[in-house]
């Protein structure tokens, strides 16, 4: 082959591969630099007192304690009523579902659910839990709306859990005289076990950073007290740090990023969880 | 044996229940903001509506003309798409062709994580770091403007865009690449003119996944655009998109207002338009699978 | 006296006619081996015969199989006919937990609780299987560390502890070694003594060495049936006499 047009194409990849790597670099380092900002200017206003005691003096100092503990109790009450729902919708599509018409409508309801914008679900949680059912603004309301905005998440990962056992598995079942319950029950699901809890993490993890959901369904800006019962509002993290950096002149800055340093230390601590999680799993695995 | 097969069918119909509840959740959602939303245009026309251009909700008379929303969303979008598809592609690449070991894990970790940020905390972000900066840049009066939502939202846009792009590549078979090479291409432009053609429609998808993240995406935006519903001259004034009205103004607004049926409206707009974004990608990635 | 019988049994998979309006009876106590090339229905046979056949969404039939008398599709229910008529694969499938629990797998699905009797039952079922001095040590080990032919066996056991009447084996040893399959073999013929066994298998001299009668297939039909000894003496088909002295297979 001439040597001309050869050199010419290597010394075009090598300028395509340099502007591929700016590229990767770019989007990289905006990640490092987000992460890193929070960090640097946030981590000298993290201290026990930070974490533990209520706010004073209209959030201009004491702590964010509600706002951690709301946060808690929005996404466990979130998780209770998403996992066992995502769990079986999940157990439906892999194990009962033919393939037919309404399984193709169930996934395709899945995917929109999936790209439905967070404000939306604030809406429908404002109308339906709110309003409709006189839930009022609450940790109720809230995580009930929470719950249905990451249910397609559990539910794609436990459906992909459900499909890594082996088929082999529930024939065995079967033919020892099981029934089709049982093999789900016995031989499926202790096996999925890992796929749907690292697929749960991450639900939990975009759940308690959202914002939008919560502002009409559960949020106070301010509260007294802690909540008392899931009929209560609560404060959150994430409506926390929007309000105390828009609405509220004069926080010190300290104070804003670390709340934001809490919120992102949370979610990424989460995220980080299932990784590893899946790592491990899929290390330890007998089949 | 009876009753144990009596508990079974109990639970297998509430297994089936939940299985196709997510039908009947989408249309609970379509049902509530067709319920509150539709309220509006006994008041106002939906043509005034969706061509109105003036958004003054609390005037006397109220005009609820979510053309300027609209067009702030459009903007805001188009911004964030021309600076992360360009990127997300090129990271994309990068990633599933050139990097190797563990570089490629790390990255690939470091676009997780950077999906995983809560839009707040970008928001946050930009509100303190990235509109002073383009005020300064720019010597704007205010740095909240349209350019700084693209790019705050363009760092969103990113993960999915590569994640999905990179799932495309990687799922095109090896043949591809050994035949391209043998024919006595370059890698370079083996990634150019055959993979990035072959894995096309996942890339569409990709993009129009991203699209839908950027349109759909509330708190990030509300923070670091300026929230001035005006019809937008340029990217670098203030705008403001539907998903922050809605945000913005529920706060204030009598359950059963003409306020609240308009920010409802608004909200159908939204899910019609994230529905229609979600069912033609997913068209798109199952013509790449098949 | 028969155990099972089947009449005028036809089996499709869609579009697929598998098995075409076989007829046979099985003797309690006997081994009947089950011969023939790959595809020729021998399988799906042996399915039809526990209702695995079922896991299949394509499957139809036509015809009657009995258990004792009973109609194995119309009067039973299929939990009920896989318990009296266990399987053994062929690949070993040992759960991913441990030995003992593989073997009281469905025993405690069926209701037993009593830690007393499951013990017993572990034991008398890996000692029938050949393989409780192998492991009465470990019981409570992963099976999946065992080796293969052990899995086999393991997997035997956990057929037995259900205590069926009818024992399908579908080629058992087809991932073992000589001496695994030796012991399989050895198994086998043992069980003889107390349950129906029916053997689906590739390998004619491994029909040969261990069953009673035999019955070759070909094609989805049953050609021929017959004692053991007369049927690779002196076969009455000529396509089975084809097959044993291995013209094709």
């Amino acid at each position: 082959m001439p040597a001309e047009p050869w050199r010419r194409a290597l010394g075009v990849q090598r300028a395509a591969f340099a502007l591929l790597f700016l590229a990767t670099s770019v989007v990289a380092l905006a990640a490092v630099a987000v992460i890193g900002f929070v960090i640097v200017r946030g981590c000298g206003a993290l201290s026990w007192a930070f974490l533990t005691t209520m706010p004073s003096n209209g959030m201009r100092a004491g702590g964010i304690f509600p706002a951690i503990v709301g946060t808690l109790e929005l996404v466990g009450l979130t998780v209770v009523f998403a996992l066992p729902m995502g769990v079986a919708a999940a157990i439906y599509l892999t194990e009962y579902a033919a393939d037919n018409w309404l399984t193709r409508l169930v996934r395709l309801a899945i995917v929109n659910l999936s790209g439905v914008p967070s404000v939306v679900y604030g809406l429908f949680g404002l109308g339906l839990f709110v309003a409709f059912c006189r839930f009022g603004t609450s940790l109720l309301s809230g995580s009930l709306t929470l719950a249905i905005m990451i249910l397609p998440v559990i539910i794609t990962a436990s459906e992909e859990a459900l499909r890594s056992v082996p088929k082999s598995f529930r024939e065995v079942s079967l033919s020892l005289g099981a029934s089709r319950w049982q093999t789900i029950r016995h031989s499926v699901l202790p096996f999925a076990i890992p796929g749907i809890m690292t697929g749960t993490i991450l639900g939990i993890s975009r759940a308690a950073g959202e914002t939008a959901p919560i502002l009409f369904t559960v949020a106070a800006f301010y509260l007294p007290r802690l909540p008392h019962s899931i009929f209560d509002q609560a404060m959150a993290l994430p409506y926390h740090l929007y309000v105390i950096s828009t609405q509220i002149p004069n926080i010190p800055t300290a104070q804003r990023y670390g709340t934001a340093l809490v919120l992102l230390l949370l979610v990424l601590s989460l995220n980080v969880l299932a990784v590893v999680l899946r790592a491990h799993f899929r290390q330890k695995r007998q089949w | 044996m009876r009753w144990q097969r009596g508990r079974e069918r109990l639970i297998e119909g509430a297994i089936w229940v939940c299985g196709i509840s997510s039908i009947a959740i989408v249309a609970l959602i379509f049902v509530f903001l067709l319920k509150e939303g539709f309220a509006l245009f006994r008041v106002v026309s939906v043509g005034a509506f969706l061509w109105g251009r003036h958004w003054y909700p609390i005037s006397e008379p109220p005009q609820f003309g979510v053309l300027p929303l609209i067009l702030g969303s459009c903007w805001v979008t188009a911004g964030a798409v021309i600076l992360s598809v360009p990127l997300g592609i090129a990271s994309a690449l990068f990633i599933s062709e050139i990097a190797k070991g563990w570089a490629k894990e790390a990255l690939k970790t470091g676009i997780e994580l950077l999906a995983a940020i809560p839009s707040v905390v970008l928001g946050f972000i930009g509100v303190t770091v990235l509109a002073p900066l383009i005020k300064q840049v720019f010597h704007l009066p205010t740095g909240l403007t349209a350019l700084t939502g693209s790019i705050t939202l363009a760092f969103m846009a990113m993960p999915t865009i590569v994640s999905i792009t990179e799932d495309a590549l990687t799922a095109l078979p090896r043949g591809y690449r050994e035949a391209a090479l043998a024919l006595g291409a370059t890698r370079w432009q083996m990634m150019n003119r055959v993979l990035l053609r072959a894995a096309g429609s996942g890339i569409v998808a990709a993009v129009m996944l991203g699209i839908g993240r950027v349109i759909g995406e509330t708190m990030a935006v509300m923070m670091v655009t300026g929230n001035a519903a005006v019809i937008p001259r340029s990217l670098l004034h203030p705008v403001r998109t539907m998903t922050a009205t809605i945000a913005a103004e529920m706060g204030e607004t009598v359950r059963g207002s003409d306020h609240y049926f308009a920010l409802f409206a608004i909200g159908i707009v939204l899910f019609v338009i994230s529905f229609a974004i979600n069912v033609v990608a997913d068209l798109f990635l199952h013509r790449e699978r098949t | 006296m028969t155990k099972m019988a089947v009449q005028d049994w036809s089996v499709w998979y869609g579009a697929i006619h598998a098995l075409k309006s076989v007829t046979l009876e099985i003797a309690p106590r006997e081994i009947l081996g089950v011969i023939g090339p790959a595809n020729s229905g021998k399988t799906s046979l042996l399915r039809s015969l526990n209702r695995m056949n079922e896991t299949n969404p394509a499957f139809r039939y036509t015809g009657t199989i009995t258990l004792d008398g009973r109609d194995l599709y119309r009067d039973l229910e299929s939990q009920q006919v896989r318990r009296r008529v266990g399987i053994v694969f062929a690949l070993p499938l040992p759960l991913p937990i441990s030995i003992y629990d593989n073997v009281i797998y469905g025993p405690r699905l069926r209701g037993e609780r009593s830690r007393g009797r499951l013990d017993g039952l572990v034991e008398r079922s890996l000692d029938a299987a050949s393989l409780w001095d192998e492991v009465k040590d470990r019981l409570h080990q992963s099976a999946m560390k065992l080796s293969g032919g052990q899995q086999q066996r393991l997997c035997i056991a956990r057929t037995l502890a259900m205590e069926p009447e009818v024992i399908l084996f579908d080629e058992p040893c087809s991932g073992l070694d000589p001496i695994s399959t030796a012991k399989v073999e050895e198994t086998m013929v043992q069980l003889k003594t107390r349950y129906t066994l029916v053997l689906v298998t590739n390998n004619t001299k491994q029909a040969a060495r261990v069953s009673d009668r035999v019955a070759f297939f070909l094609m989805g039909e049953l050609i021929e049936l017959g004692r053991t000894d007369l049927i690779f003496t002196a076969p009455h088909d000529h396509r089975t006499n084809d097959y044993i002295t291995g013209r094709f297979g």
